[in-house]
Parts: C-alpha cells; sequence; structure tokens
C-alpha cells in the first residue's frame, strides 16, 4: 500500500498520528532509560564524583567501584604501604593510593551465584510445573477446574510480604531458612501461579486436532504433549519464563528476611556494600549494572519469542 | 483394510446426549458417509470410531474385534481434521513421514514411503517446502498423505473439505473419490454438505439430534428417504409435504386428499386413521390443467436448465421443478399432479416413512 492510499484509509494511522505515536514512545523510553543511564554512569565514578553536587555528567572514568565491588580493603599506614612490594593488579594500585591495601575478594560473586541458582532454579521449576498444570486445565475436564484456577490465582492477590512472617517460622522450623533450595521453592510457588494462567492462555489456543492427530498415529497423550505440543507452546514458554524469571532475581522483601550468609542473593547484598565513610555508591552502581546483565541477555535471547508472546491471542491471522 | 462394525453406540457429555443407540456396518472397502446438520452427533461418532472420544455404551468393531476401549493409536486408523492439523514445526515430508516415525519406522523405508504416496497425491513438487505456506487444497493433500503413508485399516475423515472454498472443494471431492477407488480403504466421511455426500459415497447414514435416521445408498436416500427428517434434509429444494388425515389399507393404491383421490405406490402396511403426511420431490410434480391440487404461482427461480416454480396452495408453498422453457406468470393458477410411482408417505407423528411398493427396490439393511 502506498503513503497516498493510507492516508485516506479508515483504519491505517495516518502518518501524523504515527510520528506523534512514535514521539511518545520515544519520550516514555528515554524517561525510564534515564535511573539507568544514571546507575551505569556512577559505577564508573569514583567515590567523590559520585556524591559531588550538582552531580557531574562529566567526569574521568574510574574503575574503582568495579574494584571496591570484588574486594574487601583495609587502611594501612603509608609506611607499611611503602614497605609492600609493587601493587598486584590494578585495584591494589587504586586501594594504595587510597592509604589501603586489597585484603580479599567480597561476597559479590558469591551472591551473585546465589542469585543465578535461584532466579534460574526456579524458573525452570515454575514453568516445567506451570506448562504442565495449564495443560491439564485446557484439556481435561478438571473436577471443580474454574474454583481451582480461581485458588491458583488467588495467591497472586496478597502481597508475598504478608505471608512472610509465617513462612520464615515454617523455614526455621523445617531447615530451609537461609537455604537456595528454601528460595527456589518458595520463588517457585509465586511464580507458579503466573506460570499456570499465562500457559493455560497459550496452550488453548492450540488446536487440539494437533495432538489427536499425533495420539492417532500411534504416540501416547505423554509423547505427544512432549513432540507436538511443546514445540508450538515455545512462545508462551518463553514468555513465560522472562516473566517468571524476572520476578525471581529482582525479589528483595523474602531475600532480606529469608536469606544472610549461605543463600543471600544480590538485591539484600548490594544495597549494603559499605566503603569508607558511608555508602560507597560506585560500588552499589557497579553492582548493580552487572546485576542487570543476566536478564537482559536472557530477554534478548528470547525477544523474538517475547514480542509474539505478547501479542499472541490478541492477534491471530 | 477392514470392515466397520458400530453396534448401538451411545455417547452423552453431561446432560446432553450426542449420539443415542447408533448402529451401522460399513463393510471393507466401503465409503460412507455420516450426513447430518451441526451438531447432530456425526463428528462425535466418527471420534468415537478413533478411539478420541469413548463411548457410553455400545460397541465398536474393526473386522469383527471389539476395539470399543482401546488407545487410538492401537486402532490403527487414520484420521484427516477439517483443519489439517498439519504439524506447523514441521516441513511437508516430516508430517507426512510423522506417522511413520512414531511406529519407529527406519529412514529410508519411511522416505520411500513419503515420495510413493506423495508421487499418489501429486504433491512430490510440495515435499521440502514449510506447511505454513501451502494453499489450502495443497494442505489437505498433505494431511491426506499423512492418512495415506501408513495403510491403515481405514480412513476417517471429519469435513476435510469444509475449510476449502467452492471451486477446490468440487475438485477435491472427485480426487478423494478417485484416492478412494484405488486404494480401495474403508472410509467414512463426515459432511454437513448433501452434495458432497451425494457425490462420494457407496452408502449414506443421515443423522440428526444423535439418532442415525437412515443408512442407504444415496440413490436410496433420494428417492425412498426413511424418514420426514431425511426427506427434508436432503434434496434441494426439500420434499414436498402435504399434510392430511386418513388411514390405509395393506395394499391400498390411493389417499383421499381433500376431495380427490391420489395414487400412490401400493400400501405394504396398514396404518390406522391418524395424521399423515404425503410428500413429493419437486420433480416429480407435473403441471396439468386436470391436476389433483390447485394455486397460483407465486414466484419463480431460474436455475439454468430447470426452474424452481413455487406455487401457494391450500396445502402452503408447493416447489415444483419445470423445464425452463416454460413460462410462468406471477399469480396465474395452475394445477399440478404428482408422478404416482415416486411417492412417500409418512406418519407425521414419528416421521416414519410408511411401507409401500417404493420400497421394494430399495436396499435392505
Amino acid at each position: 500500500m502506498t503513503s497516498a492510499t493510507s492516508a485516506h484509509s479508515v483504519v491505517e494511522p495516518t502518518a501524523t498520528t504515527r510520528r506523534f505515536a512514535g514521539s511518545l514512545v520515544v519520550l516514555y523510553a528515554i524517561i525510564t532509560m534515564i535511573p539507568l543511564v544514571w546507575i551505569m554512569l556512577t559505577a564508573f565514578k569514583s567515590p567523590d564524583d559520585a556524591i559531588s553536587y550538582p552531580p557531574k555528567v562529566l567526569f574521568k572514568p574510574s574503575l574503582e567501584g568495579f574494584c571496591n565491588l570484588f574486594t574487601t580493603r583495609s587502611r594501612q599506614t603509608p609506611e607499611f604501604i611503602r614497605s609492600l612490594g609493587p601493587p598486584q593488579g590494578m585495584c591494589d594500585e587504586i586501594a594504595r593510593s587510597r592509604n589501603m591495601v586489597v585484603a580479599g575478594p567480597s561476597n559479590y560473586v558469591p551472591r551473585f551465584v546465589n542469585s543465578l541458582i535461584i532466579a534460574f532454579g526456579s524458573t525452570v521449576l515454575a514453568v516445567a510445573l506451570g506448562t504442565l498444570s495449564a495443560y491439564g486445565f485446557s484439556r481435561f475436564r478438571v473436577p471443580l477446574k474454574d474454583d481451582l484456577l480461581f485458588f491458583i490465582l488467588s495467591t497472586r492477590m496478597m502481597p508475598p510480604i504478608a505471608v512472610a512472617i509465617p513462612i520464615y517460622l515454617m523455614y526455621r522450623t523445617i531447615g530451609l531458612s537461609d537455604t537456595r533450595l528454601g528460595m527456589i521453592l518458595l520463588y517457585t510457588s509465586v511464580n507458579v501461579s503466573l506460570a499456570v494462567w499465562l500457559l493455560k492462555g497459550f496452550i488453548d489456543e492450540i488446536p487440539r486436532e494437533y495432538e489427536e492427530a499425533a495420539m492417532i498415529d500411534g504416540y501416547t497423550r505423554f509423547q505427544a504433549f512432549v513432540k507436538v505440543v511443546l514445540p508450538q507452546a515455545t512462545t508462551g514458554i518463553a514468555a513465560t519464563a522472562i516473566f517468571c524469571l524476572i520476578f525471581a532475581w529482582n525479589e528483595y522483601a523474602f531475600a532480606v528476611l529469608l536469606t544472610s550468609g549461605n543463600a543471600q542473593t544480590a538485591p539484600p547484598f548490594i544495597p549494603i556494600i559499605i566503603g569508607e565513610g558511608g555508602q560507597d555508591w560506585p560500588a552499589v552502581a557497579a553492582g548493580t549494572t552487572l546485576f542487570l546483565i543476566p536478564i537482559v541477555v536472557f530477554t534478548v535471547l528470547l525477544r523474538k519469542h517475547l514480542l509474539r508472546g505478547i501479542t499472541f491471542g490478541a492477534v491471530r491471522k | 483394510m477392514a470392515q466397520i462394525k458400530v453396534e448401538a453406540l451411545d455417547k452423552s457429555f453431561g446432560d446432553f446426549h450426542a449420539v443415542k443407540s447408533a448402529s451401522f456396518t460399513v463393510e471393507d472397502g466401503q465409503f460412507l458417509c455420516l450426513l447430518g446438520p451441526s451438531g447432530c452427533g456425526k463428528t462425535t461418532t466418527l471420534r468415537m470410531i478413533a478411539g478420541l472420544e469413548l463411548p457410553t455404551a455400545g460397541t465398536i468393531r474393526l473386522d469383527g474385534e471389539d476395539v470399543t476401549m482401546n488407545r487410538a493409536s492401537a486402532r490403527d486408523i487414520a484420521f484427516v481434521f477439517q483443519l489439517f492439523a498439519l504439524y506447523p514445526h514441521m516441513n511437508v515430508r516430516q508430517n507426512i513421514g510423522f506417522p511413520l516415525k512414531c511406529e519407529g519406522m527406519g529412514a529410508a523405508e519411511r522416505d520411500r514411503r513419503v515420495v510413493e504416496a506423495a508421487r499418489i497425491l501429486r504433491i512430490s513438487h510440495l515435499l521440502d517446502r514449510s506447511v505454513s505456506g501451502l494453499a489450502g487444497g495443497d494442505r489437505q493433500r498433505v494431511a491426506l498423505g499423512r492418512a495415506i503413508v501408513r495403510k491403515p485399516k481405514c480412513f476417517l475423515m471429519d469435513e476435510p473439505l469444509g475449510a476449502l472454498d467452492t471451486e477446490m472443494r468440487e475438485a477435491m471431492i472427485h480426487e478423494l473419490r478417485a484416492l478412494h477407488d484405488r486404494l480401495g480403504a474403508t472410509t467414512v466421511y463426515v459432511t454437513h454438505d448433501q452434495l458432497e455426500a451425494m457425490a462420494m459415497a457407496d452408502r449414506i447414514a443421515v443423522m440428526n439430534n444423535g439418532v442415525v435416521e437412515q443408512v442407504a445408498s444415496p440413490r436410496d436416500i433420494y428417492d425412498r428417504p426413511a424418514s420426514l427428517f431425511v426427506a427434508d434434509f436432503i434434496g434441494s429444494p426439500p420434499m414436498n409435504f402435504l399434510p392430511f388425515r386418513g388411514g390405509l389399507q395393506t395394499g391400498a393404491e390411493a389417499i383421499r386428499l381433500g376431495e380427490r383421490d391420489v395414487a400412490i405406490p401400493p400400501a405394504r402396511e396398514a396404518m390406522a386413521e391418524s395424521e399423515l403426511v404425503l410428500g413429493v420431490r419437486p420433480e416429480h410434480v407435473r403441471f396439468t390443467d386436470r391436476g389433483m391440487v390447485r394455486g397460483e404461482v407465486y414466484g419463480t427461480e431460474y436455475l439454468g436448465t430447470t426452474q424452481i416454480v413455487t406455487v401457494t396452495t391450500s396445502y402452503g408453498a408447493l416447489k415444483a421443478r419445470s423445464p425452463s422453457s416454460r413460462s410462468f406468470r406471477t399469480g396465474e393458477t395452475v394445477g399440478l399432479d404428482f408422478r404416482p410411482d415416486t411417492l412417500s408417505i409418512f406418519d407425521k407423528a414419528s416421521g416414519r416413512a410408511i411401507r409401500t411398493a417404493l420400497h421394494e427396490g430399495a436396499a435392505h439393511g
């Protein structure tokens, strides 16, 4: 269709409307990006630049924030520092310029690993359970189906923190507090309701004929589910996985309450990175920036599915 | 290939009684159409034969073996769906070969069979295409390929041409029948389109409200309908019905319609005085000045070689088929006569056709 005819079309938006809508989207994108850009800039500032007022937009980039994020340091007398050998690596050099020496690695890496294990573990579990139950709800005559579905959804209706204290007490009694397994189970149970509802919508859209054809052709129902339904549900599964992962990755309240030493995830750890004389903002910002990477990578990998997944059902060819 | 025997099949979904004691037999190599309006239970019956639904009561035998409760995959049947149900994540070759892969057949033998099936259906050039880019007719050929590749005991088809446009449907009707003649496979074909059923079937089972009303050849279904429903459902325009009150003696050769006697095929059963219906096909209505029924021409529908003339009479509007060469004026008074040997008589209360000499030529069963 040429632009001349589309200008007269009743259903097609006009060029002006399209430009207006486009600029709104760009504006919104910029507004939402500002905090993110600020954090990324702060990660590369020196501690002094980070707290200077008015805020510096132009500054001399420094990796001190990243060094402080990954190391612990101790203050020493200049004489002691001079008595040491040449600095070992860049971070040691930066530390010595502030009259400190690197004492050892910080807890950031183990916390980050905890986050990865707990978030991906609970996502896999929630999506797997969600897919199976969504298929069951979609295809079988389940007694009290509507009530069960409502019950599953109703677990999302209260703020999760409302049950934090009972869960804390339960976990302490059964020995799940401050364990990765405990956190995986907790995030799974929160996410599984979302997964069931999202995936039921997707599976409802897949015609039953596909499985029926496969069952007539010699598969059992489970084989038909794995070989025929799952490949067609990948879009929905990808979209659901992203939502579940984002929740589990960012979750803060339960993580603060239920984890401390062993299973602590990155979100409760990052804000309490203390430097000399208070919050070490460049280190906090560096931790946050790195913390964003896995979810960005995961989303970019699945973005094709995500876009189709969100519009699926609303627009069908 | 196999004989399919359906005995007293019943299916309820909760309070809804979808199929009521359906019985029929499809002989080895026969093409049976299950024909009826939507919601009549024809698809449910087919799905029970396939094993996609389990019957509430009754039995299904394939070659004498009771398969009523067997899994679909254990029945060795092929099913063609209305919406094709081609797996979108596989190409044409993989789709056709899928049933063989399920059986665990080796790749070489599988490919040989796929190529052969594609050749029969003339889709060899499409084998490596994605199914999503195919036209409707080609999709249906791929679906048929998936059915024939396994050489199953029988084919079950659920309105396979329903999603095609008219032109393609015409072509596929002939292709399907030719395929059937070539493979000789027992086929059960569900449709709501009487033209499809008439054109393809060896035998037609007409269903209504879950009941099998009549199982017979297309000719018998048309000429000797077993019930008011069949007479009304088959034929375009449908049979004319003239209600009257009367009784019948065995051997009676006429009925009293108003003040006149109307000759009928000799009755083979007696009927006490009750509400009856005389049925006459539009093509068996003749225009004659000395006709036994008189009425006014209401309008005509031109159909090319013939025309349908609607005549308002004291029995309601009657439709007559007449050569297009004859012209009618709206409002003109005409006399109508019926060809006696073709008339059907029905009991209005039960809808059942009363046995007359008309039925003597009919195949029994």
